[in-house]
């Protein structure tokens, strides 16, 4: 058994595994979360733009943080998330060049149709959560440091809740994607906080069902910023600004505002909004 | 089981998508075997045949290293391959080719021990024989390796078995991007944290399919040898 | 027929062996010679099997001297051993044998030939192709020998090479011994068969607990033994 055969197939082998780190294809590396993937918006909008443009979008999801955190070490070229705070801390930082706003969905406060605690209908979700805070009902918690979680947590904040160091064994936190955290709740008949966008997409429902919305609380705004080349030279600035241009231009807007599932408007562009 | 039998017709329509993701398991996983089996079986055999101070204690860890856990090896070579790691320069992170490295990284420690043991006890029946024909030790150790290939083809079915079933690793350091990095496990995770349930289990059948098929060939390939040269 | 070798006589002074606390060889002082089979003989346990090993140089001796040919420290020739359990590596039966011609350092483009010589001589010719650990006991053990051959020794070792065979296939193995004392090998043998012992044996050794007992020839031994160790063996009784 001599050793040519075994390296020539060795050769074979990796030669297809290596190509596309070696090969020159326009493409960038978009860390965005798991909650924007799960909406559906990636495998809608990313072949518009890589019709138009030419380039390949590789979409990394993670929770916010682990996004902002690969942005950080330069493994991406563009974070496309949703927690302003932790965004413009990332720029604070010096990993980002500029942020823009780009679109914004909402939260949903989801429970069963039993609705044990009797939240159903409520306009202040604070007043909803601190209900069933007092009514011990099951709460889902994503617990993972993602946009959505960050939100919930203000939420517990707004209604007088140190949810740290105040939950019972009713506040179970999973430290799970938005699509974990709908299935534990469908599983447990529990109440979860969810953005619109998976929800509508989501296709475990169960007996689940949204049970507060349209507090101005619950507003989910998105922005999108190119990793840092000075601090990363091996980002691809480039291109990467082609997709944030691309995401807030007019044509890219309204693709944004085109993405439907059931009839229903997932997203809202806003990246002309000052204050976003 | 309503859901099973909707899974088995999104399977029967061969769907592109899912036949480039098969692909891509195939190759990430058979690849790390290749790699593995490269580094484990001579390692495996060395250990055998060799006698040194600490030699009970290497094999005690070589056994451990089976049971490394796969996110965190995934962990520690996003770690390395990170652009703002040692080998960030070698720019493979999100790649087919870091799947490969996580997975080869697990896979050959079971190689190596389960060489180790199989040389180990065929060493003891063939040391006279070999010391009589005046081998060297690198004849001794092809020669125990040949003869033990049977042996250790099982051994390479359950190398295969772990790359093909982890997703811990492979997700961490590929990113699950669809369309490069995604493979039949990862696909399963991303689909049941989307609440598709049918198309996960589905992906699941045929995950589990596939490695049957593969040992089923693997016996038909042992056994062919087998009656060629016993 | 093969030129007369260097390595012979083989001569053991006080030669001893031990394994951990247990001795199996003590004091053993021999002189065999060249141009004669020598057969070991005594019952199991005996030491015959330790012995051999520790001629081929499987095992090292505890104590003692042994030079081949009369030269202090020198190592011997060529030498070949045939187990009582050959094994049989996982391929054909010329494979087996072309591994041994390999490992004997033959250049390549002679191999062939050479192999096809040996499976004749043994007469496993039609069975070249055969998966080896599909041949039977005796076509196993004459494999066996064929490797041994493959050497070209100079003193070949045989561990009770019949004790595992029917009499067709130990009267295969005794031809062949005897075919290849008659070119000049030097054969050390030890089989429990004391019938084998007279067909095969120029020169006896008894061997009993470690110790040589008696040294003679074929003859001498069995019409005239010059101990009673030796008088119990032949009537075939045991030897406590």
């Amino acid at each position: 058994m001599t050793f040519t055969p075994t390296l020539a197939i060795l050769y074979l082998l990796l030669w297809p595994l290596t190509s596309p780190a070696v090969a020159q294809e326009k493409s960038i590396v978009v860390a965005s979360t798991t909650s924007t993937q799960d909406s559906g918006l990636f495998e809608y909008l990313l072949p518009k733009f890589t019709a138009k443009t030419g380039i390949k979008v590789k979409v990394i999801a993670q929770g916010t943080g682990q996004a902002l955190d690969t942005g950080r070490r330069g493994d991406a070229d563009v974070v496309f998330v949703h927690a302003k705070s932790a965004e413009e801390k990332f720029l604070a930082e010096g990993h980002g060049v500029t942020r823009y706003p780009v679109m914004y969905n909402d939260f949903v406060l989801i429970g069963p149709m039993s609705d044990p605690a009797g939240v159903k209908g409520l306009k202040d979700v604070a007043k909803a959560l601190q209900t069933i805070k007092d009514k011990n009902a099951i709460f889902i918690s994503r617990g993972d440091r993602s946009g959505t979680n960050i939100a919930e947590l203000n939420l517990w904040k707004d209604a007088g809740i140190d949810i740290a160091k105040d939950h019972g064994p009713w506040y179970k936190a999973i430290g799970q994607g938005m699509g974990a955290a709908l299935n534990t709740a469908s599983a447990s008949n529990a109440y979860v906080l969810s953005d619109r966008g998976t929800w509508i997409h989501f296709k475990n429902k169960g007996d689940l069902r949204i049970v507060v919305e349209g507090d101005k609380r619950m507003f989910n705004q998105y922005g999108v910023m190119l990793v840092n080349p000075a601090k990363h030279p091996t980002v691809k600035k480039e291109l990467g600004q082609a997709f944030i241009d691309y995401l807030i231009s007019p044509e890219g807007q309204q693709v944004i505002a085109g993405y439907k599932i059931d009839g229903q408007q997932l997203f809202f562009p806003n990246a002309n909004d000052p204050n976003a | 089981m309503p859901e099973g039998v909707s899974a088995l017709q999104l399977v029967f329509t061969a769907d592109p998508s899912l036949v480039a993701i098969i692909k891509l398991s195939l190759l990430v996983s058979l690849s790390a075997v290749v790699l593995a089996a490269l580094i484990g079986l001579p390692a495996g055999a060395l250990v055998a045949l060799t006698r040194f101070p600490g030699r009970q204690a290497l094999i005690v860890f070589l056994n451990g290293l089976m049971g490394l856990p796969p996110v965190v090896v995934g962990l520690t070579v996003y770690l390395m391959l990170s652009r703002s790691g040692p080998l960030g320069p070698w720019g493979i992170l999100f790649t087919p080719a870091a799947m490969v490295i996580a997975q080869t990284i697990l896979v050959a420690p079971i190689i190596a021990a389960l060489t180790r043991q199989t040389v180990e006890d065929l060493a003891v029946a063939y040391h006279d024989e070999l010391a009589a024909m005046k081998v060297g030790p690198l004849g001794r150790v092809a020669t125990l390796l040949w003869d033990a290939r049977f042996s250790l083809v099982t051994a390479l079915l359950a190398g295969f078995g772990r790359a093909a079933a982890e997703v811990g690793a492979i997700i961490i350091v590929g990113g699950n991007i669809e369309g490069y990095t995604r493979t039949m496990t990862t696909a399963i995770a991303l689909e049941t944290s989307k609440g598709d349930l049918p198309l996960a289990i589905g992906l699941g059948m045929v995950l589990i399919a596939i490695v049957f098929v593969v040992n089923a060939l693997a016996d038909v390939v042992r056994r062919a040898g087998r009656s060629m040269a016993g | 027929m093969r030129a007369p070798s260097h390595d012979l006589p083989i001569v053991l002074e006080k030669v001893g062996f031990r394994a951990g606390a247990v001795t199996i060889l003590d004091d053993i002082s021999l002189t065999l010679n060249a141009g004669g089979t020598t057969i070991l003989i005594g019952p199991n346990g005996a030491g015959k099997t330790t012995l051999l090993r520790l001629l081929m140089g499987l095992a090292p001796a505890s104590q003692g001297r042994l030079a081949w040919g009369g030269r202090e420290g020198a190592a011997p020739e060529r030498l070949s051993m045939v187990f009582q359990r050959p094994v049989m590596l996982q391929r054909s039966a010329a494979a087996n044998v072309l591994y041994a011609l390999s490992a004997a350092g033959v250049p390549r483009s002679e191999r062939a030939a050479r192999c096809a010589a040996l499976l004749q001589t043994v007469g496993l010719s039609g069975l070249a192709r055969r998966p080896a650990r599909r041949l039977s006991g005796g076509e196993q053990q004459r494999l066996a020998l064929a490797r041994a051959l493959a050497r070209d020794p100079s003193v070949l070792f045989l561990d009770e090479p019949t004790a595992s065979l029917d009499p067709a296939g130990t009267k295969a193995i005794e031809d062949l011994v005897q075919t290849i004392a008659a070119r000049g090998v030097k054969v050390i043998m030890s089989t429990h068969d004391l019938g084998q012992a007279r067909r095969l044996a120029d020169d006896i050794v008894l061997l009993h607990r470690g110790r040589v007992v008696e040294h003679a020839s074929t003859n001498s031994f069995f019409t005239a033994p010059a101990t009673e160790e030796a008088r119990t063996f032949i009537a075939g009784e045991l030897l406590l």
